[in-house]
């Protein structure tokens, strides 16, 4: 629709982005946001996604520059593309906000969570949880006569195909980091 | 040189470097310590409100009518949750004040303690940013930067939480040049490529209209001064928000009226025909788009804002420009006249022709009444006998605030203080109270309802003890007029509780005050009450009664387009269709 021949694509600026605003289709963005490390700072960021309707799929921070005050915030959330161009803009406005960066669309990163399993079985589907936790490259970090801890690393792909597989097998148990992400490259 | 002092005396150093001469506010346990170094000092006045509430919509008033910050000092508790409304208004609204509130001492946070709230928990969604100051070293410098997120970018409500220990003990005053404030400062500049952009748009468009917001306002002076000399040197149509009005003059030669929901005929109509809508410093309301898809469908849109999560938040905008409405505004014209200055006359004379069509449906016509008073004409012999007059008005929020924006004429900015964003009844009063402590010469009116005025009439004591001679102009139609008027077109004229029973006496109240009260029941008389009101050297209460079932028009009824309006004496059963009846 661009007539004016503004610039497509999404970037830092992100009221630039000039894709299609009506476009309903839900898109799955992961944003490293750059925060102080202060009281409060992770409910003014769960606050803002509650407060205005947006979706959290998984988010995790932690403090990264400890010198520097600050943490990082990786949230995994999904909308049209109008709705991620306003999360984005929403956290860039927020006075403890420093950075927000869409990994999604800034050229490629790697993704990765811990998750840890507990199966509980005996016999054959014992034996079969251990056979896939091999391929799966999950290791065993706590075993009984009858169960397993695995833990793993991995992709949320990964970790979601992994408890798909364990689940007829005896999985009583999951716990999930949710999404750590960096971009690629220097 | 390092300057030790308690945390107290920190709170009123800090006020003074921020050039702040006024505070209103309430005390109570945990602020003691500071008024006790407001009560040893003369260069902050201190105002004594009748209720926290009424200190926030003051304090926004005094910054709405001055651009200088408002200033808030309240209690733990009950003192803070009951500033939380204005905290949203001014949010809403984007009013710079910095609220600072007392909090029970840090070793008994979390305890439950008498008067202890989480106050920072409560205000985070309606902040713009807010602290909870654990140490007294920390404090100074906190309020430092309060005062400079308030103020930067888009202006907005701040919030300091003070514990009685850290007022007590004695800390390191944090000059104000050293408080470190960098990272928080949005852009003001606007990107010139795409200054240029809509320059090219301006230089060819037939049906141009300047769309102007609060942002307008909020900018400072120089930018109205620049939206008037752009729209006289384009010859481009201006409407503005209910939050804009005044930023170009009433009586300039482009000006449609405001627009919106009760917006005039040739504004609205404007804003759907229009092939170049450009946006000033306003952020697409739904009071203003109606139904969003049938919003402006042929136009172009340009939209300058210093908030970048405005731009395309619900309106696609073609030509999105961030940054300050007077810095953006001098580039345009800069730019448009080195490019010569261009315009499409043709185009544009057709246009005007067509709006001179629009216009003279006389939208806001309406007939005189023989037997009581038609409020539009109250406003309107308003507005006749206090032109020309240092004149400032504030309103509550009803059909008579709508009634004030169509006939009443802004030829300034910061003379119109209203609640646009929460609509919160009970805003005018204390308002009106804080805008005649920033301007004691003025003439201070606040145009009234009698519900919303009874919200926050208390606060009369307060304009009592500080002399401040606001006039109370109630319309009086013992109705919650604007609810009334949603149920007679929505809900089959049920009256679901929307009379205001059991009214005061508002004469004999307004002598309970110790101020003048006056009443007017017939058309004859009013000029001569108005004049009496506005003779009267102090505070009055004017019992102005009004029409009782008048309704407020044009209406765009919600859920409809622009161009589907309700103009005075239309059909008005069944107009709200089954999915706008869902909308407010
Ligand atoms: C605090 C608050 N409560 C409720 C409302 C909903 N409301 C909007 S207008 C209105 C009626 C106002 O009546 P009045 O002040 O007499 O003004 P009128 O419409 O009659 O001019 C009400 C109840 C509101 N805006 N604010
Ligand atoms: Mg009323």
């Amino acid at each position: 629709m661009s007539a004016l021949q503004i610039k497509k694509g999404s970037s830092k600026h992100s009221a630039y982005d000039l894709r299609d605003p009506n476009s309903e289709l839900i898109e799955t963005h992961t944003l490293a946001v750059s925060v102080d490390n202060e009281s409060g700072v992770l409910a003014r960021v769960i606050g803002l996604f509650s407060a205005r309707g947006y979706n959290i799929d998984s988010l995790t921070v932690a403090e990264v520059d400890h010198m520097g005050h600050r943490s990082r915030i990786t949230v995994v959330t999904s909308g049209t593309p109008q709705v991620i161009t306003q999360i984005k803009a929403q956290l860039e406005r927020m006075v403890i906000v420093h950075e927000v960066h869409d990994l999604t669309v800034e050229g490629p990163s790697v993704q990765r969570e811990l998750a840890l399993f507990k199966v509980k079985g005996r016999g054959e589907a014992r034996i079969e949880a251990l056979r896939l936790a091999e391929i799966f490259r999950a290791n065993v970090v706590d075993s009984t006569l009858e169960s397993f801890v695995f833990e793993m690393t991995g992709t949320p792909e990964k970790v979601d195909a992994f408890a798909e597989l364990m689940r007829p097998l005896g999985l009583v148990e999951v716990a999930r980091t949710g999404v750590a992400a960096l971009a690629r490259g220097a | 040189m390092t300057r030790q002092m308690t945390g107290a005396k920190m709170v009123v150093q800090a006020l003074k470097d921020q050039g702040v001469e006024v505070v209103f506010g309430y005390p109570g346990g945990a602020v003691l310590p500071i008024y006790d170094e407001v009560f040893q000092q003369n260069d902050i006045r201190h105002i004594l409100v009748r209720h926290e509430q009424g200190a926030i919509h003051a304090a926004e008033g005094y910054a709405r009518s001055t651009g200088k910050p408002g200033v808030v000092l309240v209690t733990s508790g009950p003192g803070a949750t009951n500033v939380v409304t204005g905290i949203v208004d001014a949010l809403m609204d984007s009013i710079p004040i910095v609220v600072l509130a007392g909090q029970v001492p840090t070793f008994m946070i979390g305890s439950d303690a008498f008067q202890e709230g989480d106050t920072v928990g409560i205000t985070r969604p309606c902040t713009k940013m807010n602290w909870l100051v654990k140490e007294t070293d920390k404090l100074a410098e906190t309020i430092h930067q309060a005062f400079h997120v308030a103020t930067s970018g888009r202006p907005g409500p701040v919030l300091v939480d003070i514990p009685k220990d850290v007022q007590f003990a004695t800390g390191t005053y944090c000059e104000k040049p050293k408080a470190k404030t960098s990272h928080y400062a949005p852009r003001v500049k606007g990107d010139p490529e795409m200054i240029t952009r809509l320059v090219e748009l301006i230089e060819t468009a037939e049906r141009p209209v300047f769309y102007t917001g609060g942002g307008v306002i909020n900018s400072g002076p120089a930018a109205s001064q620049l939206l008037r000399e752009l729209a006289e040197a384009t010859g481009f149509p201006v409407t503005s928000t209910l939050m804009g009005l005044g930023a170009y003059p009433a009586s300039g030669q482009a000006w449609l009226g405001m627009l919106g929901m009760h917006g005039t005929y040739q504004a609205n109509w404007a804003m759907h025909d229009c092939d170049l809508m450009i946006n000033i410093g306003a952020r697409f309301d739904d009071r203003i788009t109606g139904r969003i898809n049938a919003f402006s469908p042929d136009s172009k849109k340009a939209h300058i804002d210093i908030d970048p999560s405005s731009i395309n938040k619900v309106i696609h905008t073609d030509v999105p420009i961030i940054g300050d409405v007077g810095h953006v505004l001098e580039d345009v014209l800069k730019i448009w006249k080195s490019r010569g200055r261009k315009i499409n006359r043709e185009g544009l004379a057709r246009w005007w022709k067509q709006i001179e069509e629009w216009k003279a449906v006389n939208c806001l016509a309406y007939k005189p009444s023989a037997t009581s008073i038609r409020p539009q004409h109250a406003i309107a012999r308003l507005e006749a006998l206090t032109k020309g007059m240092d004149r400032y008005i504030t309103t509550e929020v009803g059909q008579h605030q709508m009634w004030a924006a169509q006939y009443l004429g802004f030829e300034d900015p910061n003379r119109w203080m209203t609640s646009g964003g929460l609509g919160t009844m009970g805003y005018g009063l204390p308002a009106s109270v804080g805008v005649q402590i920033a301007h004691p010469d003025a003439l201070v009116i606040n145009v009234a309802g009698e519900a919303s005025w009874l919200m926050n009439m208390q606060e009369m004591g307060t304009a009592m003890q500080y002399r401040a001679p606001v006039k109370q102009f109630i319309l009086n139609n013992e109705r919650l007029g604007m609810v009334r008027q949603w149920q007679e077109l929505l809900h089959g004229e049920r009256y679901s509780s929307s009379w205001s029973e059991a009214l005061p006496d508002f004469v004999k109240l307004a002598e309970a005050f110790g101020c003048k009260g006056i009443r007017c029941d017939n058309e004859a008389d009013l000029d001569d009450a108005i004049r009496e009101m506005l003779a009267y050297d102090g505070p009055v209460i004017f019992d102005c009664l009004v029409e009782k079932h008048e309704n407020c028009f044009p209406m765009i009824p919600s859920g409809n387009a622009h161009n589907d309006m309700l103009l005075g004496d239309a059909e008005t059963q069944g107009v709200i269709g089954a999915s706008g009846a869902v909308l407010v």
